[in-house]
């Protein structure tokens, strides 16, 4: 599904490198976490392989089923199947959720080359996916994002990764911020999205979300490299020792 | 001339590379929407008065019309004044001096010398102009390809070619309502005390220059009379379309709403795209008595000229309502996205007690387009209420000013004014300015006054496309939540026309 080779990123504007040589291989229906400290380059990937301005791709590769995913325009991306969940979800005044989520899934379909759903059947589909996220119908007529708590910002992304139903799913620390209950409502909301067709990659701080959300891989990410690779297991070792063993392991 | 109808020449659809997950027609389609969609023109035989301005050309507008000697007496009264009047360059605009003896004043289909005295009889070419604006002049049709909400939905037009109203559908059935909807000119001959008690009440011919104008040389226009405890069975409109080269178009509007009457009024202009520049000087004038409301809506999509800033109309537009009784109500709702020059303020005279104007503006300036619109509340009732609510957009290299008046009167004691005013940036080389004016002389009345300047953040246009929309989409999207409450006081038909509008004036700004 998403193949990652040696990836080297850069900023645009200042000489800093950032990422210094990611290679990450994940197949059809796999659910990965990425672990890490902070500033360690995990929302730079997830930003590079989505397509945000102000990166430069100095070496190395990513492919979405095979497809060369860097060449892409990030809408393209989009329609191809990739699907980031913000670390910080952004708000946009005056467009309401409902809007914003048809005006998306049409042009979705659109560069597909599929007709746009109707009215009557995106209501429905909304509805019912929102339901299930505890999301109620004042929130989707609400400006995107705007006033929203942390928690509904994050329900919000898993209800957009739901309405859009991509195949490969990243998500950044939608965990940060979360009381328990909401935490489980996301959780149940990605479980349900899983299948063996859709792939998962998870980026957290916590062992916590993947208690709920099992990963079938764990890899630790730390100045911008993979630094080691491993199972579920490898979760609880950070929970419980923290970063310090596995740094000094490698170093 | 050939009896076709011809397209000008199509906006070239530039080579793009075609990328993975993208047909070629998407493309082009995306391409060709950046296109004015209306700057094709109708080629039909026209009678021109000769080119310039004159006493003559006074008269013989005059004549045309068959008016009576006390509106030719008052046109050339106006002509007089204006010859002695100076073109006014207070706005922030810039443009090349504007040369009134090289144009034409008055222009008409040939088709329309003898007038047709019913829509059956205009000429087929004329019909099927309005046909491909969208603009339907059969009595059971909708504007613009709208599916009605719920039931059928109406909306009356007048449609006004270059210098002449073409027809207006829906008389009969108004008029069993008491509600008079016709062109100008035949309002003059069919309702004359009407005209002459209202004409020049509102907007008089000595207001400023361009209406001054208007006065001299209006040619047609539409004129509203609702009756008192009317309310107006359908949605009334007038659809102005320049189509003739080197002609400006001078129209007056004039709408009686009587006591306890409301009427909803919808305005369109387009024109086809030229490479010189078109004057367009309106006057309108709306009069408001005891306890009546009006709605009054437009969509402004003149031609707006190339990136260049060659071609393009110049629109310099006197509106003004007059609450003359006490309860009056006037709704200016305006979506300016076209023109050169806009010079536009749609004001309110608040002179019953209790009276209320409310102004709600979008204004889209893009490539070199120049904006500077606004309003002006004028309170001289008592408990007199106001609110402005004004969205600016500049993209490209365009400019945008907002000119607000608000002014409560000594005897205008405990009213009220809430301004709103918001700009938005597209890129680094348009510019924004907001320029409110505000006078107090009583001390029992309260004016607030909002400003804001945002640009389009990157982050917003990443977040949409990162859901699947193009990079316009995403444009549209955020610059159509920012116009929103404008957008809400529109009509239903109308703000789904605007919320495209908005997109389509934004082609190109970004990327
Ligand atoms: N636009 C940027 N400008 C400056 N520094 C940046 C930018 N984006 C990322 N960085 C830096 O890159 C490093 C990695 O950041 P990030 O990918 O956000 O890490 P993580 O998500 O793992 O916490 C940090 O040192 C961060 O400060
Ligand atoms: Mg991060």
């Amino acid at each position: 599904m998403l193949e990652i080779k040696n990836l080297h990123v850069k900023l645009e504007e200042e000489d800093k490198q950032i990422l210094k040589g990611v290679t990450l291989s994940i197949g059809a229906g796999e659910v990965h976490a990425i672990m890490g400290p902070n500033g360690s380059g995990k929302s730079t990937l997830s930003y590079v392989l989505s397509g945000r301005d102000g990166y430069s791709v100095t070496d190395g590769s990513a492919t979405l089923d095979g497809a060369d995913l860097l060449a892409m325009e990030p809408e393209v991306r989009a329609a191809q199947g990739l699907f980031l969940a913000f670390q910080y979800p952004v708000e946009i005044p005056g467009v309401g959720n409902m809007t914003f989520l048809r005006t998306a899934l049409n042009a979705q379909r659109k560069t597909r080359g599929e007709p746009e759903i109707s009215a009557g059947d995106f209501l429905k589909l909304v509805r019912e996916k929102a339901k299930a996220l505890k999301i109620d119908a004042d929130m989707l007529k609400r400006p995107v994002n705007v006033g929203f708590s942390g928690g509904e910002k994050k329900r919000n992304e898993i209800l957009q990764m739901a309405m859009l139903e991509p195949k490969m799913c990243i998500l950044d620390e939608t965990d940060s911020g979360l009381d328990v209950d909401a935490m489980k409502l996301v959780s149940e909301g990605v479980n349900a999205l899983r299948s063996a067709g859709r792939s998962f990659l998870v980026i957290t701080h916590y062992q916590r979300l993947l208690d709920h959300i099992k990963p079938d891989v764990v890899h630790i990410m730390a100045a911008g490299r993979i630094i080691k690779t491993g199972g579920p297991e490898l979760a609880l070792e950070v929970e419980n020792n923290g970063y310090a063993d596995l740094l000094a392991e490698v170093q | 001339m050939a009896n076709i109808e011809l397209d000008l020449p199509q906006l070239d659809v530039p080579q793009l590379d075609v990328r993975d997950g993208v047909d070629r027609e998407t493309i082009e389609t995306v391409a060709a929407m950046g296109a004015y969609k209306y700057g094709w023109a109708t080629d039909i035989e026209m009678d021109y008065a000769p080119k310039g301005l004159s006493e003559d050309i006074v008269r013989l507008i005059s004549a045309k019309n068959g008016e009576p000697d006390w509106l030719l007496d008052w046109r050339l009264a106006a002509y007089r004044r204006w010859l002695g009047m100076e073109e006014p360059h207070w706005a922030m605009l810039t443009y090349p001096k504007i040369d009134y003896q090289d144009q034409y004043y008055y222009a008409t289909p040939r088709s329309m010398a003898v007038k047709p005295k019913s829509l059956d009889e205009v000429d087929p070419k004329l019909l099927a102009t309005y046909k491909k604006l969208g603009i339907p002049l059969k009595e059971q049709a909708l504007l613009a390809g709208v599916e009605a909400p719920e039931g059928e939905r109406r909306v009356a037009v007048d449609a006004v070619f270059d210098s002449v109203s073409v027809g207006t559908t829906f008389k009969a059935e108004l008029a069993k309502a008491g509600v008079i909807f016709c062109s100008i000119s035949e309002a003059v001959k069919e309702h004359p005390d009407l005209v002459r008690k209202y004409l020049g009440s509102v907007v008089p011919p000595t207001d400023n220059f361009f209406a001054t104008l208007n006065s001299a040389v209006f040619s047609d226009g539409s004129f509203v009379y609702i009756p008192p405890g009317t309310r107006c069975p359908m949605e009334l409109s007038t659809y102005f379309r320049i189509n003739a080269e080197n002609t400006g178009q001078f129209e007056r509007t004039l709408i009686i709403c009587d006591r306890g009457a409301y009427v909803s009024y919808l305005e369109g202009c387009t024109a086809p795209k030229r490479d010189t520049h078109q004057l367009h000087a309106a006057v309108v004038e709306l009069v408001i008595l005891e306890d009546a409301e009006v709605k009054y809506s437009t969509v402004q999509n003149w031609y707006p000229g190339d990136e260049e800033g060659r071609g393009g109309i110049y629109n310099f537009v006197t509106k003004r309502a007059d609450c003359r009784e006490a309860r009056a109500r006037v709704m200016w709702t305006q979506v300016e996205t076209g023109s050169a020059i806009t010079w536009k303020y749609p004001s309110c005279i608040l002179r019953g007690d209790d009276s209320q104007g409310e102004f709600y503006s979008i204004a889209i300036a893009n490539n070199a387009q120049q904006a500077d619109t606004g309003t002006k509340m004028i309170h001289l009732g008592k408990r007199t209420k106001s609110r402005i609510v004004s969205k600016g957009i500049s993209a490209g290299r365009a400019q945008n000013t907002y000119r607000g008046l608000v002014s409560m009167h000594p005897k205008a004691t405990d009213s009220r004014n809430y301004t709103q005013c918001d700009s938005l940036l597209i890129g680094d080389q348009c510019g924004a300015h907001t320029v409110p004016y505000i006078e107090v002389k009583n001390t029992s009345s309260r004016v607030e006054h909002e400003a804001t300047t945002s640009k389009v953040d990157e982050d917003q246009l990443f977040y949409c496309r990162s859901r699947g929309m193009s990079e316009e989409e995403a444009v549209a999207l955020v610059v159509n939540g920012f116009c929103r409450e404008v957008l809400q006081a529109l009509p239903m038909e109308f703000a789904m026309e605007a919320q495209s509008l908005v997109a389509i004036s934004l082609e190109g700004s970004v990327g």
